[in-house]
């Protein structure tokens, strides 16, 4: 930082970056997927707004959640959503979500030397109707994984779900085996435990909590007839099948 | 072979203040098999006859999805349509990124009017060999607009191009009316019975010819369609149900006879020009 | 621009001057006549700034507030500039932040109004356009390390939905029922949403103007960089008003029982 000395040479330059706060999160199961995020936009100590999604939906079967820089957040998503445009353009059908997966990567990476300041979690379905999750960096690394949290509020929820889904530091009892996959109903009640305990936590997280829930083809509602609210996004009952649901957060 | 003393440049005017070029551009178009719009006050929709090289062969590409609110149906140079529906592709997709608005159906017209304008003025160019019936809806309801290399583009309440397309015209004439009003599935059946009329004589509209291109809410027949109704194309199975609600022709003729002023035959309406028939284009 | 006075107004090549009508050898090389020319010039700080911007929604429309002020340092350097201004029918934009890239902004929105208006199709962009369109110059130009310095506040009505939303020089954007830029984000913000927050569809226009005197006569208690003349501009089905100048009401009265500052001894 320039100290206003004249000793020595400064530089002085402009800082395009900031950091909006917010947390993000996604769990896979069997034959669903869950991606959810915090709806507080926060600089420093402001809340700017108590309503600014974090969570977008990107055809029936993806569901992009991007944390950071708001503005260079919400840019990603419009050129995704672009790209994923010119694809339907050309093929007639939606890309498949690992295709997405590599298409951000590449979107990531062209931007390496100035690069998108935004954590991104991609959540949906595969081809072979199985429920993913892929996390990235800002540069485009990324892997596959059943569950990854992001953004300020990481620190505390990762570890909350590397216990509750991965079972890690959990001690079975003798005989007995850890399942390989959670329920449904079992994955939204750590969703909203994670949010609510780092909303205690973490003052950039809270507001309001936005949960998509994206059901492969020719599953059930089941472990969501219960959920209190949840709205369908998709049209077609017969393909993979996105549903929303919006919980209020503390706003304090 | 005839030739004609002020066809080899299309930037020459004919001493009769013709630029023949641009006249061979808009034959092209006719030698495309034909399309049909039409609008009510809650839809636009296009109707077009694909053709195929063959019994092994698939059938062409008619119409063309720009953006949720517009698509397009063609007649004429099918390579030439890749390239100016993905300009329009482009200017769609700048409109949302720019102003987050869905660009309004005539700008969009009127963008590639303006580029088929260019190429009947600027020295070695050749004008675009493809027509184009425009549909979409926006803020100022549903629209059906032409497209012609002429660099021409108006707008119509019913409107067809390409090869025998005068006999469908004269019946969107004779009905055109009461499309403003009409249900959907009404306006479908007018277009089908339209799209009928540029039909050679052994040949009949089927699920595997007809394409139905529609802007507007949906069909009692439709399922899964956005509430807004975005434009979708209609293909194979989902047409059936639209191509059995026509009136068959000798009954829908029976009818028009009664009427007083019954209307020439529909052939009969076609002028008879070499670049006006049904034939194939070497793609 | 070209640093040497004795350039100035003249023909910049002897390609329009072949009968040498002015004394070229007494001019600099004209190849390398500006040192700063082969620079880039960016903004790195704001020069004449305007302070804090408040909005809120209420039940007929959106109201703007901002003072005249145009600083410069710390000196109250233009005290009648307008901060608000109007953007087609049925939009409204004010600016914190450096006065001249407004002013730039002001050209540009003014150019695409007129662009928009010649397309004379029924179609107009509205506040939400105007948004989306600032954003993209405001991201496009903080991604070319050459910002425009401001924080903006779009407010607007059209077709019945009201509309409010900020964008700053990182692009950064957010919408809400009340909004304050710089520092009325920290002063005016709290008063505003415990004044609106729940009250947006009942508040009348009386109400939310009184709400706003009050928020921006404590931002001239408080901030030095404010001045006690401000416009009000307003949005609702009858289109845009700015209002003319206004006076904030103050009573400084108090200030003479305060000890502790200043030249007091006591």
């Amino acid at each position: 930082m320039p100290d206003g000395s004249y000793a020595h040479p400064q530089q002085r330059q402009f800082n395009p970056y900031t950091e909006n706060g917010g947390t993000i999160l996604a769990i896979a199961g069997a034959d669903f997927t869950v991606i959810a995020g915090d709806t507080r936009q926060s600089e420093g100590y402001s809340i700017q707004t108590r309503y600014a999604p974090k969570v977008f939906r990107l055809t029936d079967r993806a569901v992009l959640a991007v944390n950071g820089f708001a503005a260079d957040g919400n840019m990603f998503v419009k050129k995704v959503k672009q790209r994923l445009e010119w694809y339907r353009h050309a093929h007639a059908k939606d890309m498949p979500l690992r295709a997405i997966a590599r298409l951000i990567q590449t979107m990531l990476y062209a931007q390496r030397f100035f690069p998108y300041y935004v954590y991104n979690i991609l959540g949906g379905i595969e081809e072979d109707g199985s429920g993913a999750v892929y996390s990235f960096d800002p540069v485009g690394s990324y892997e596959r994984e059943a569950c990854r949290a992001a953004g300020a509020a990481q620190s505390l929820v990762q570890p909350f779900l590397d216990n509750q889904i991965y079972f890690k530091n959990q001690q079975l009892p003798p005989g007995q085996t850890r399942p390989l996959h959670l329920s449904l109903s079992d994955v939204l009640s750590i969703v909203i435990d994670s949010f609510t305990s780092a909303t205690e936590r973490h003052i950039e997280v809270g507001d309001g909590l936005e949960i998509y829930v994206v059901l492969a083809k020719g599953r059930g509602p089941q472990g969501l007839e219960a959920v209190r609210g949840a709205q369908e996004l998709t049209t077609n009952a017969e393909g993979d099948r996105v549903f929303i649901v919006r919980r209020e957060l503390k706003k304090d | 072979m005839y030739r004609n003393t002020y066809d080899s440049d299309n930037t020459v005017f004919s001493p009769q203040g013709r630029l023949h070029q641009v006249e061979y551009a808009l034959e092209a178009v006719k030698q495309g098999s034909a399309a049909v719009g039409l609008r009510s006050k809650t839809h636009a929709i296009l109707l077009a006859l694909k053709r195929s090289t063959g019994e092994l062969a698939s059938y062409q590409q008619k119409m063309y999805r720009i953006d949720d609110h517009v698509g397009i149906a063609i007649a004429g140079l099918t390579s030439d349509a890749r390239v100016l529906s993905n300009f329009m592709r482009q200017q769609a997709m700048s409109s949302r990124m720019v102003f987050n608005r869905p660009i309004p159906v005539n700008r969009l017209v009127s963008s590639i009017a303006d580029k088929a304008q260019v190429n009947t003025q600027e020295y070695g160019r050749r004008p675009y060999g493809v027509g184009f019936l425009v549909i979409g809806q926006d803020k100022t309801g549903p629209h059906l607009y032409e497209f012609a290399p002429s660099g021409n583009s108006y707008e119509y309440y019913a409107m067809s191009i390409g090869a025998r397309s005068q006999s469908a015209k004269t019946y969107l004439e004779k009905h055109f009316e009461s499309f403003a009003d009409c249900t959907l599935e009404d306006l479908i059946r007018h277009g089908l019975h339209a799209l009928r009329e540029s039909l050679q004589q052994d040949k009949e509209l089927t699920i595997n010819n007809t394409s139905i291109g529609i802007a507007g809410p949906a069909s009692v027949h439709e399922k899964d369609v956005p509430a807004g109704g975005s434009f979708r194309i209609l293909e194979g199975e989902p047409v059936e149900v639209f191509l059995k609600s026509m009136v068959p022709k000798e009954t829908a003729e029976a009818q028009a006879a009664e009427a007083p002023a019954a209307e020439a035959p529909p052939d009969g309406a076609a002028p008879a020009q070499a670049g006006d028939q049904d034939v194939s284009m070497a793609e | 621009m070209d640093h040497f006075p004795t350039s100035w107004g003249r023909p910049r090549t002897e390609a329009y001057d072949a009968y040498n009508t002015f004394p070229l050898h007494q001019r600099p090389n004209p190849g390398h006549k500006d040192a700063f020319a082969e620079g880039v010039q960016r903004t790195q700080q704001p020069i004449v700034t305007g302070t804090s911007v408040l909005g809120i929604l209420y039940k007929d429309g959106i109201m703007l507030v901002a003072d005249t002020l145009a600083s410069y340092g710390s000196l109250a350097r233009f005290k009648s500039i307008q901060r608000l201004h109007p953007v087609g029918s049925s939009t409204v934009i004010g600016a914190s932040g450096d006065m001249s890239d407004f002013q730039y902004l002001q050209t540009l929105l003014e150019e695409l109004i007129i662009e928009e208006f010649a397309e004379a199709d029924k179609h107009e962009l509205g506040p939400a356009e105007i948004h989306e369109y600032l954003s993209r110059i405001m991201y496009g130009r903080r991604s070319k390390m050459n910002p425009l310095w401001n924080s903006l506040l779009v407010a607007g009505k059209k077709d019945g939905k009201r509309f409010l939303a900020y964008v700053d020089l990182l692009g950064t954007t957010y919408s809400a029922s009340t909004i304050a830029t710089g520092y009325g984000a920290y002063i005016a913000l709290p008063l505003l949403r415990t004044a609106v927050e729940g009250k947006e569809d009942t508040l009348t226009e009386e109400e939310a103007r009184k709400i706003l005197e009050d928020a921006m006569r404590v931002l001239f208690y408080r901030d030095a960089r404010s001045l006690d003349k401000y416009q009000i501009a307003i949005v609702n089905d009858e289109g845009v008003t700015i209002s003319e100048p206004k006076k904030i009401e103050t009573e400084w009265g108090f200030a003479e029982g305060i000890r502790g500052y200043g030249a007091q001894i006591q």
